[in-house]
């Protein structure tokens, strides 16, 4: 016997506004709106919502709005209706719960905590509209040693970087997880934005090989796509050992979503689940990553950076200073809190720390140990606003990753069906109809918006503060203040609570 | 000769009006001359009906803006008819004893009704044609909501007469020797449905029937019937004024022979409209498409090519869109081939193709995107290149060859 | 000049473009008041079939058969390059349905003449409404003269 599970969401429908027009019929893949000929009247069977919003955004007269349903059961503060509903819903198929996009749960946002500085009387601000402020970086090794050659010029040992013109890089996701049209936005924001986006371990499709200068590509457990040309396209190389939404287990793409186009991209069958091993079968030991990193630096000629991903969990800062020491250029953790476009629920909703702790902890720890220089830090699980970037960038890291805010841009309205393929948003989806939703030439313009939009209001905060590049912001935590936070929170993030002067 | 123009018109009508913009697209200055032998501006000759019946009035009659002449320096003679023209010595000479030289002239002069011997004829004091601005505002004159009206011809200007004038009498019937109405447009369903709802306002029809003779107020008809009217409209046809040119010693037929650029034999000496022919796609015929949007093609090309442009007409086809108290009948080319048929209510529609051409169609109250059809039809579309059996049903782009789409919707046209 | 194309790659068959048309042309500023319960006449039309979609609007051909069509000269186009009708001059014959490769112009709801799409220079929107509200960019209002 299958428990009928009231839905979360209810579709209220304004009659007074509703003009019949169906819009919102014909754009929701979920089948939740029909038209009722004999009324003449729109009707909902909101047990398919998922709450996109498609409908809400689209409707001409703006008659509709999806609220959160009153029905309760007896009150529970131990027993909510979300944890009982699993509970119901797995007696009902005896699966693994799946979910989609980011942990959602009510755990502490530590970047909602920290506080930034700004300058006042003894040191002034900076008006970032009339003097210069530095938004450009470089991302790479930077222990470059003096040589010289026989005559006296100096050697160029510098260490292959990546050229930002803005702190922000968009974060890995896969040809396949998200649409064809989603990547295509991606990449070309990414070129005119002068930044990077990132293949995932969904390879990289042909048509996006001229985007390559600014693509990130990705060798994960599975190898999807991965050959020489692919690495020989890209502009660095991501190593990814984990993915923040999910530490400690691999991936999981439907055969559902293995498309013809998807199944040559990452050279696997068609309509075959793929699966990412939870390990390297390859890595066991940072001297196993080191070989790989070695490998994929030997294939491509040692022109380019290579940077090696994983999740933030409680050991993170050794594993770093592993990585650092490894020969990777780059290292990049993914706090808790970032996407996914499919995970087990109970895996993303309580594996893991969040990027504020693992940040500030590696950070200071490659400090002490001395190969801060080694590797440049980027960090992503929730990067939400120029402001997490300021204070990301205070706490240590060079540079941000974001995910769910570019999907966000792009339309994503967080209703984490991800997992379902039917992205009304034509985001998440390989469902032709669904994909021709996200026209890329609207997509990356948006995309262009948000960063830009961003980097003005980066500048804005750091010559508020009197700082004017970015290298003198990164691990400057002094400009950062905590408010709510306990001693050991604190100490970890390394930073005085608000109110404490030098 | 004491005048000269660059160009010279006779006639003021669609294909003079739309040589003076084809003309203009090419030569901006050259002087042009209009002869007219109508009092007024030009003005579409098929709103006459709709003008009795109050659809549009005389202010709104005019084919161009007020200014249009002066506009495109037109010189404008109108009341004046052309007698003759001298290839030779390139002049025309009027009726007022003037004359005027020219460089390039057309001859637009379009047709007149033809009235067939009939006896007694002379004995019907009200006695109308319904051709011209004129002819209306005789005919309106005489009309009272007491008097009966008899219209000899069952045709486009019959029974577009018909409706004009059906509210302001008391009775209107209709004589003509073909079996069924309209018999140059529509086949025998198309007909009875326009008939019906014809005979729904108050028209009494006498099809497969003439008048053998007049008698004052009686005519008499051939299959013994007798009808009593008090005003009698003749429209059982029109004859091309092609004398100009046939004494000129150009090429004629029953029309003045045009090349598709609107050439006649005479050295610059150009035809449009209803006295000229054209080469029609559908009959594969040349033949004189005596319709109002064709008057329009041939006078811009042949204009365009008395500027020094270079312009054809290709495609041209009869087509007409004619409404009867709000049934809209939409018919084009040669019923000829295969006949694919929809019948339903009122409406009715009837496609035939040939030789994977659509040739011709008959739409009554089908409008819905009619053009698609008409496309097809004039651009001589392979329906092996379409979907046929879409296109049936509904004329759509959907149907259409997405490569012809893509080209259509990608850029100006 | 700025015309109106759509892209089929991108139009999705919404029909918002339907009803933003109407209710630009219905005079009445409030959308829900001018198109409630009625059915919409608009000057767009989109085309279905399976999953191509493709908005089809007047494209204000250089030479249109419309306005060389037009029995009483209410059709013209002007030297904007917009072919517009003037319904008092306009006395419904049709011809210029009759004769649109198109299918964009249409018989106006009141029988008593044709109608169709003047880029919104007649109404209050100012601006192509279809365009406006296109959610998906699949409309563009720009100038095209040989095509992309």
């Amino acid at each position: 016997m299958s428990l009928y599970i009231r839905p979360d969401y209810e579709v209220v429908r304004n009659e007074n506004r509703c003009i019949a027009c169906r819009v919102c019929e014909r754009q929701c893949a979920n089948g939740v709106h029909s038209f009722d000929p004999e009324t003449g009247l729109m009707k909902a069977d909101e047990s398919k919502c998922v709450n996109c919003h498609r409908c809400v955004s689209l409707c001409p007269t703006h008659a509709l709005k999806i609220v959160k349903t009153d029905d309760v059961y007896r009150e529970n503060a131990n027993w909510d209706i979300q944890t009982v509903n699993e509970v119901y819903r797995q007696a009902n198929t005896g699966g693994v719960l799946l979910s989609s996009m980011g942990n959602p749960k009510p755990y502490p946002v530590f970047w909602d905590k920290l506080l930034l500085n700004a300058s006042q009387v003894t040191n002034p601000p900076i008006d970032p509209l009339r003097e210069p402020m530095e938004t450009q970086l470089w991302l790479g090794k930077r222990t470059a040693k003096t040589e010289r050659t026989a005559d006296g010029r100096l050697k160029d040992t510098l260490a292959p970087q990546l050229k930002l013109s803005v702190p922000v890089m968009f974060s890995a996701m896969s040809y396949g997880s998200i649409s064809y049209n989603a990547h295509e936005s991606l990449a070309r924001a990414a070129e005119e934005l002068g930044i990077y986006y990132n293949t995932g371990e969904g390879g990289l499709h042909r048509d996006f090989y001229r985007y390559g200068k600014n693509t990130i590509v990705q060798v994960a457990s599975g190898r999807f796509g991965v050959h020489k040309e692919y690495l020989e396209t890209a502009a660095a190389i991501e190593i990814k050992m984990g993915q923040g939404a999910k530490p400690g287990i691999g991936g999981h793409l439907p055969g559902a979503k293995i498309t013809e186009d998807v199944s040559e991209t990452r050279m696997i069958p068609q309509g075959v689940d793929a699966i990412s091993p939870a390990p390297h079968h390859d890595i066991y030991s940072i001297e196993d990553l080191k070989q790989l990193v070695d490998s994929l630096k030997e294939a491509t000629d040692y022109k380019k950076p290579v940077i090696v991903k994983i999740a933030a969990v409680h050991n993170a800062a050794a594993i770093a200073s592993g990585i650092a020491r490894s020969g990777a250029d780059i290292i990049a953790i993914d706090g808790y809190r970032g996407g996914t476009g499919a995970a087990p629920t109970r895996i993303r909703d309580n594996v893991g720390i969040p990027i504020e702790m693992a940040l500030a902890q590696i950070d200071e720890r490659l400090r002490r140990e001395g190969i801060r220089d080694e590797v440049s830090l980027v960090v992503g699980g929730s990067v939400r606003s120029s402001a997490d970037v300021v204070k990301a960038i205070a706490l240590g890291a060079d540079a941000c990753y974001i995910g769910t805010a570019a999907l966000l841009a792009l339309g994503c309205h967080l209703c984490r069906s991800c997992h379902t393929g039917l992205c009304n948003w034509g985001i998440a989806t390989q469902r032709p109809d669904l994909v021709k939703r996200l026209n890329p030439d609207l997509g990356y313009k948006r995309l262009v918006n948000l960063v830009t939009a961003w980097k003005h209001e980066i500048e804005e905060m750091m010559g508020g503060m009197g700082i004017n590049s970015l290298e003198a912001l990164r691990g400057n935590r002094l400009m950062l203040r905590g408010i709510g936070l306990t001693d050991t929170e604190l100490r970890l993030l390394g930073i005085r609570y608000a109110g404490e002067s030098l | 000769m004491r005048e000269r123009a660059k160009y010279v018109i006779i006639g003021n009508s669609i294909a003079a009006v739309a040589a003076i913009e084809g003309i203009r697209s090419k030569d901006k200055d050259g002087a042009i001359t209009v002869i007219g032998e109508e009092r007024y501006p030009a003005y579409g000759r098929p709103l006459i009906s709709y003008y009795l019946l109050g659809a549009t009035d005389r202010a709104h009659m005019n084919y161009r803006p007020a200014d249009f002449y002066e506009k495109n320096g037109v010189a404008l003679k109108t009341g004046v008819r052309a007698e003759k023209i001298d290839p030779a010595k390139k002049t025309v000479s009027l009726s007022d004893g003037g004359g005027v030289a020219y460089e390039k002239l057309l001859i637009a002069t379009g047709s007149r009704p033809f009235e067939p011997p009939m006896e007694g004829i002379a004995s019907v004091k009200e006695r109308f044609r319904f051709m011209t601005m004129d002819d209306a505002l005789a005919l309106e004159k005489a009309l009272s909501p007491e008097k009966r009206v008899l219209i000899v011809g069952a045709g486009l200007i019959g029974l577009k007469c018909l409706e004009g004038i059906l509210h302001r009498v008391k009775s209107v019937a209709v004589v003509d020797l073909a079996g069924r109405i309209l018999p140059s447009i529509l086949d025998e369903t198309g007909a009875g449905i326009v008939q019906r709802r014809l005979e729904e306002k108050g028209a009494e029809f006498y099809l497969s029937d003439s008048v053998t003779r007049f008698n004052g107020n009686t005519a008499h008809l051939k299959s013994g019937r007798e009808i009593e009217f008090n005003i009698l409209v003749t429209a059982v046809g029109v004859r091309p004024n092609i004398e100009l040119v046939k004494e000129a010693g150009g090429k004629v037929a029953r029309w003045i022979c045009a090349d598709e650029c609107g050439r006649t034999s005479v050295p610059d000496v150009y035809a449009a409209g209803d006295c000229a022919e054209s080469f029609d796609i559908a009959s594969g015929t040349e033949r004189v498409l005596a319709l109002l949007p064709n008057a329009n093609f041939q006078g811009r090309c042949a204009g365009i090519n008395m500027a020094g442009g270079r312009a054809e007409l290709k495609n041209a086809v009869a087509f007409n869109a004619i409404g009867f108290f709000g049934t809209h009948v939409f018919t084009a080319g040669a019923y000829d081939g295969e006949c694919y048929t929809e019948r339903s209510g009122n409406t009715y529609k009837a496609l035939f193709f040939k030789d994977d051409r659509l040739k011709g169609f008959i739409l009554i109250d089908l409008p819905e995107r009619a053009g698609i059809y008409t496309m097809l039809l004039r651009e001589s579309i392979p329906l092996s290149s379409v979907n046929f059996g879409e296109l049936k049903h509904s004329p759509g782009w959907n149907a259409l060859p997405s490569e012809m789409r893509r080209a259509r919707f990608s850029r100006e046209v | 000049m700025k015309r109106i194309y759509v892209n089929e790659q991108w139009c999705l068959g919404c029909h918002l473009c339907e009803y933003e048309c109407a209710y630009a042309n219905s005079g009445i500023a409030d959308m829900v008041r001018a198109l409630k319960g009625k059915k919409i006449y608009p000057r767009v039309h989109v085309e279905d079939c399976g999953e191509i979609h493709f908005a089809v609007n007047c494209r204000h051909c250089n030479e249109a058969v419309c306005a060389e069509s037009c029995i009483s000269g209410a059709l013209s186009k002007g030297e904007d390059g917009i072919v517009r009708i003037d319904g008092n001059k306009c006395v419904g014959c049709l011809t210029c349905v009759l004769v649109c490769p198109y299918g964009a112009v249409m018989p106006s709801p009141d029988g008593h003449a044709a109608m169709k799409c003047a880029l919104c220079t007649d109404n209050f929107a100012g601006e192509p409404n279809c365009v406006k509200h296109c959610p998906n960019g699949a409309i563009v209002y720009e100038t095209r003269a040989n095509g992309l």
